[in-house]
Parts: C-alpha cells; structure tokens; sequence
C-alpha cells in the first residue's frame, strides 16, 4: 500500500464528512491518513486462513432489554445542546 | 419494439413495540409534542450504550415466518454512516450481510377472473431503527428547517422483494397483501398516515429489440410512496417516462447509475432528487455496541406456532368451508382479522355460512362504515346475530323481520342486548311466522268473504288480485309466511 492518499481519495472522504478542506489541509491529511493505513497494513502479515471472521470483539450473544417504558429526557435538556433550536424543535440550515 | 415493467418494492414497516428498538423511549406517534420522546441512546450522545428490544426481535421474526423467510441461526448489526440531520449518530443502526432474516416469498392473485396467482420472491427482511422527521419551510423563504426526533429508533422492518412484479397493480396488489398479512399476525397497524408502513420502488424496463436482444433502462428508485394510490400511479408514470427517455437517448443502465426519484403527488409527477450515493459509501461495518443475536430451531418453531392462519389461506378456507363466493370470502377476509372471526363465530352459530355472509358483508358492515365503527365495538355481538339467523334458517321468521329486529337490536342499548333479545323482540313484535293454521285460516276466510270483487278478479284470470289481499292477510296475522298465505287464499277461491 503507497504511504499516501491521493487528492481524490481524501476529497471523497472530506466530502462524506462533510469537511471543507485547504489544499495545504489535503496534502498533510493524505500523508497522516496514509501513515495510519501504513501501520494498520501490518496486520496483512497475519495469516487468517482458517479463522472466522468476528462479528465482535468479545464472545457474547443475545443481550435483550424488556419492552418496558423508561423516562425519556424533558425537552428542554434534549435540545439543550443544540447549536439553534426554537425551544421545540432542533433548528438546521434549510434542506432540501 | 416492447417492453417489460421490472418492479422491486421495499417495504418499511413499523413494529407495534411500546419503546424504541434500542432504548426505553415511547414509540407513540406524537408529532404535536416534538422532541418529548428522546433520550442519550436516540439522540446519538456519546457514551449511551443501546440495547436490543426483546419484543421487536420477536416480532421481527414473526415478520420473517409469516413471509416465508428462513430465520437464520447468526444475525447481527451493523453500522449504515450518512450525514443528515434527522439521523443525530450520523449512522443509522441497521442490519448488513447477515439479516434476521432472509429467502422468502409472497403469493399474491394477479388476475381476478382466472385466479392466476403470482409467488413474488422475498429477497430479506431486516430490522432497522427509523430516523426524527424534518420539517421544511414552505414559504420558500429558505428558513430553517425543523427536526422532530421523537421517532428517531423506532423499530422498522424493511422488507426487499426480489423485482418480480411487473406493473403498476401488480405492485398495488402485492402491498395490499402484505398488509393485510401484517395486520393479521399483528406486527404492526401499518397506518400509512401516520407513517407505519412506507414503500420505495425500483423501476425499469426491459426494451426487446426486434433482434432479439434485450436492453435494461435504467433503474430508478421512486421515493415518498406513502398511499397505494401513490404507488401504482407513481409507477405508471415513471413507466411513461422511462420508455419515452429510452426513445430519446437510448441509455441503458450500464450508462448511468441508479437514480433516485420523489414522487410529487400534488402534480402527479416523479422528480430527480440528490445523487445517491454508493453503497459502499454508506461504510457499513459491524456495530461494536451490539452483540449478535443467535436463534435456535427451538425458538423458531415456538414464533412459528404463533402464528395465526395467514389471509390468503383463510380466504380459500372460507370459500370451501363455508361454500361462500371468492368474492365474499375476500370482502370478509379484507376487513381485518377481528371481523373474519367475527363471520365465522356467525355462520357456526346459525350453520349456515351464505346467510351469515350476506349479513355480515351488507347490513353489518354497512352499519359499521355509518357510524365508523370497528367490528369489536359493534353492539350486535356475533352469538345475538347467529341466533337471529338462526330463526331464518328454522322458518321462524322471515328474512323481512329479521332485518326489523336486526334495526331493534342495533337500537338497544349495548348493555341490554343478550342471547334471548332475538326472542324478546320476536314476540314484542309479534314476528313469529304463524303455524297455528287454526288463526291464519279464518283471517283468510275473512279476507276472501271481505272482497268479493277481488276474488272475482282472480276467478276471471287475475292472478294479481290475490297480491292485495295477502298484504290484507299479513296485516291480520303479524309474522305468517307470505308463501304460506298465498297457498291458502288460492285454495280458498278457487
């Protein structure tokens, strides 16, 4: 795998996180995110012929919660965080 | 040059939980109190640890059975990460390559009059948590847009069918049944109004060249299917459009990815919406908060057994059973499990299944819709209805007085009606059919004595004179049998 990511690659990742990037910002990204991949690369060495591939990381199935009502948050502490709210609802940039 | 319509649909439903699919939050619907049904787990706040809903599980399954899925033994969950602002962790909580289940199928009448029947594959049938609901601003003055999370995980299950149906009705069809189905092992209401049931469908066409070849378009998915209307007009305009494109550019669908199109129902069109993007955008990866979830042969055949007799077999049933007509046993089995039990309760009570069917699906049903009624409200339990068509089927009464004493009961308070109201009423009435001939014989001596030209009419010929004197008869003896009257005034003035 090469050291770094080309422009492309770290636009399309910019782009799916919704970050605008400068163009000295792309350069140093690619280099660190292609270093990252570079160190996670050396788990390629392991031979994984015969091993199941994991659906998690710890050995454990089956945790349910019962159907049970629990209290939900007042409103006011549920849009406490929000950057703009109207008091009753969270407030964004117009969609569409 | 022709074609041929390929249909998929996917079909999400809500399950009838009391609380979200990973957190205790109320699933009620509740749009006039926004943001009041939230918590740390759905509004995505770092640190909130989600935790698998037992019940949604088990309906899910129960969802999967009654579609004839394999329910296999390993599922888990998986990640699906796009940015939008009704979903607050930025990834919705879904299920990937290994769904709860999978291979299935959906048999559906695709021709009334042949009962040409269709089995409409079923790719898989997953869980999933819903996303809050936005609100734009209409004013086209570009303001905020509001975001309601109180629906955000809720329990969905989306159901994929293999793109078997090929047009418009047939694809209506298919969602009616599956409705219907729903609603019978009660999963879900699937109100469409409210959002519990929303369809998506991926359409195009197959073109057959004259050589022979044959040219898929490309596909197109119709988003914002929110009535069977919608669906089968949305989909016969979006046929429209693909063959007349297809004229004009010949594109395939190896030239342009797949498009997602909303349905504008106002204007009775579909509109290209924001380029989708790829699947492997969406970066699925397992969720590392959530074990997996195993099921046994056991638990299997234990949801399996819950399940009750799906309508398209009850259909055929009444129809054989009850010697009822394909019709009838469709218009009973359409509304809803409580109204066929309802029919059957009826038609064993007064062992006559054709009688119990014209009540139920004329006055009964007519009664409910004007007074918007559900048949488990409905004030004529199904023992006081069987007990009055059984007094037809024994000649006690006729079908006339019934249908008075049917009015009587429905005028009687709920509270006063029993198994011997029928009787009550019969002889407050005075409509039990005369078998004392003794009382009916002399009011027809005296009727024939009363109209002497009447009966001379009838002796020059004129068979309509007797109908006046029956109705003189019938007024004497409350409850004869017109039959039996017409019998006994011929007799007598002949």
């Amino acid at each position: 795998m090469s050291t770094q990511l080309t422009q492309d690659e770290v636009l399309k990742v910019a782009s799916l996180s919704r970050l605008k990037l400068s163009e000295t910002e792309v350069t140093a990204l690619g280099e660190q995110m292609g270093s990252v991949l570079k160190y996670i690369a050396m788990l390629d060495e392991l031979d994984t012929t015969d091993i199941e591939p994991m659906a998690h990381a710890i050995e454990i199935s089956n945790v349910f919660r019962d159907d049970q009502l629990q209290e939900s948050l007042p409103r006011e502490q549920a849009l406490s965080n929000a950057p703009q709210t109207d008091g009753k609802y969270f407030l964004v940039p117009a969609i569409l | 040059m022709d074609y041929t319509v390929i249909i998929g649909l996917e079909v999400h439903v809500q399950l009838q939980t009391r609380t979200k699919l990973f957190c205790g939050c109320s699933t009620r619907f509740n749009p006039d109190h926004p943001n009041t049904q939230t918590c740390p787990v759905c509004l995505g706040l770092p640190g909130a640890l989600p935790v698998l809903n037992r019940e949604a599980f088990h309906l899910g399954m129960k969802t999967g059975l009654a579609i004839n899925c394999e329910i296999p033994s390993f599922t888990k969950w998986d990640r699906k990460q796009y940015y939008y602002p009704d979903l607050p962790k930025a990834y919705q909580i879904s299920q990937y390559d290994l769904p709860m289940s999978q291979n299935g199928w959906l048999e559906i009448e695709i021709d009334p009059e042949t009962r040409e029947t269709k089995k409409v594959g079923i790719i898989r049938a997953h869980l999933e948590e819903d996303a809050g609901k936005n609100s734009h601003d209409e004013s086209g003055r570009g303001h905020d847009s509001k975001v309601d999370l109180n629906r955000c995980g809720t329990p969905l299950v989306e159901i994929v069918s293999e793109p078997d149906l090929r047009s418009a009705q047939e694809a209506r069809k298919y969602l009616e049944e599956l409705k219907l189905l729903l609603t019978y092992i009660d999963v879900s209401d699937c109100n469409m109004q409210e959002g519990s049931l929303r369809c998506d469908a991926n359409v195009n066409l197959h073109i057959h060249q004259e050589n022979g070849e044959t040219i898929p378009t490309p596909i197109v998915e119709i988003k914002n299917l929110n009535s069977f209307r919608g669906v089968e007009q949305a989909i016969e305009f979006e046929v429209k459009r693909q063959w007349e494109a297809w004229q004009e550019t010949k594109l395939s669908l190896h030239d342009v990815p797949k498009e997602t199109r909303g349905w504008d129902a106002d204007r009775g069109i579909t509109l290209e919406q924001r380029g989708k993007e790829e699947a492997a955008d969406y970066r699925y990866f397992p969720d590392p908060d959530l074990a997996p979830v195993t099921v046994t042969d056991a638990e299997r055949e234990k949801v399996s057994s819950e399940l009750c007799e799906r309508p398209a077999l009850r259909r055929n049933r009444l129809e054989s059973e009850y010697e009822l007509s394909a019709y009838d046993a469709a218009v009973i089995i359409d509304q809803g499990l409580a109204f066929a039990d309802y029919f059957e309760q009826v038609a064993k009570g007064c062992q006559n299944g054709k009688q119990a069917a014209n009540w139920v699906t004329q006055d009964v049903l007519r009664e409910l819709k004007e007074k918007g009624l559900e048949i488990s409200s409905f004030t004529i339990k199904p023992e006081i209805l069987a007990a009055l068509l059984e007094k037809v089927e024994r000649s006690e009464i006729t079908t006339k007085s019934a249908r008075t004493v049917f009015q009587e009961l429905i005028n009687s308070e709920e509270s006063e009606l029993n198994a011997a109201s029928v009787q009550s009423i019969i002889e407050d009435k005075g409509l039990a059919m005369v078998s004392d001939t003794g009382a009916l014989e002399a009011a027809v001596q005296a009727v024939v004595a009363k109209n002497e030209k009447a009966v001379a009419d009838f002796q020059s010929g004129k068979q309509a004179a007797v109908g006046a004197l029956i109705g003189q008869v019938m007024r004497e003896v409350k409850g004869a049998d017109p039959k039996v009257v017409r019998e006994l005034l011929i007799e007598k003035m002949s």
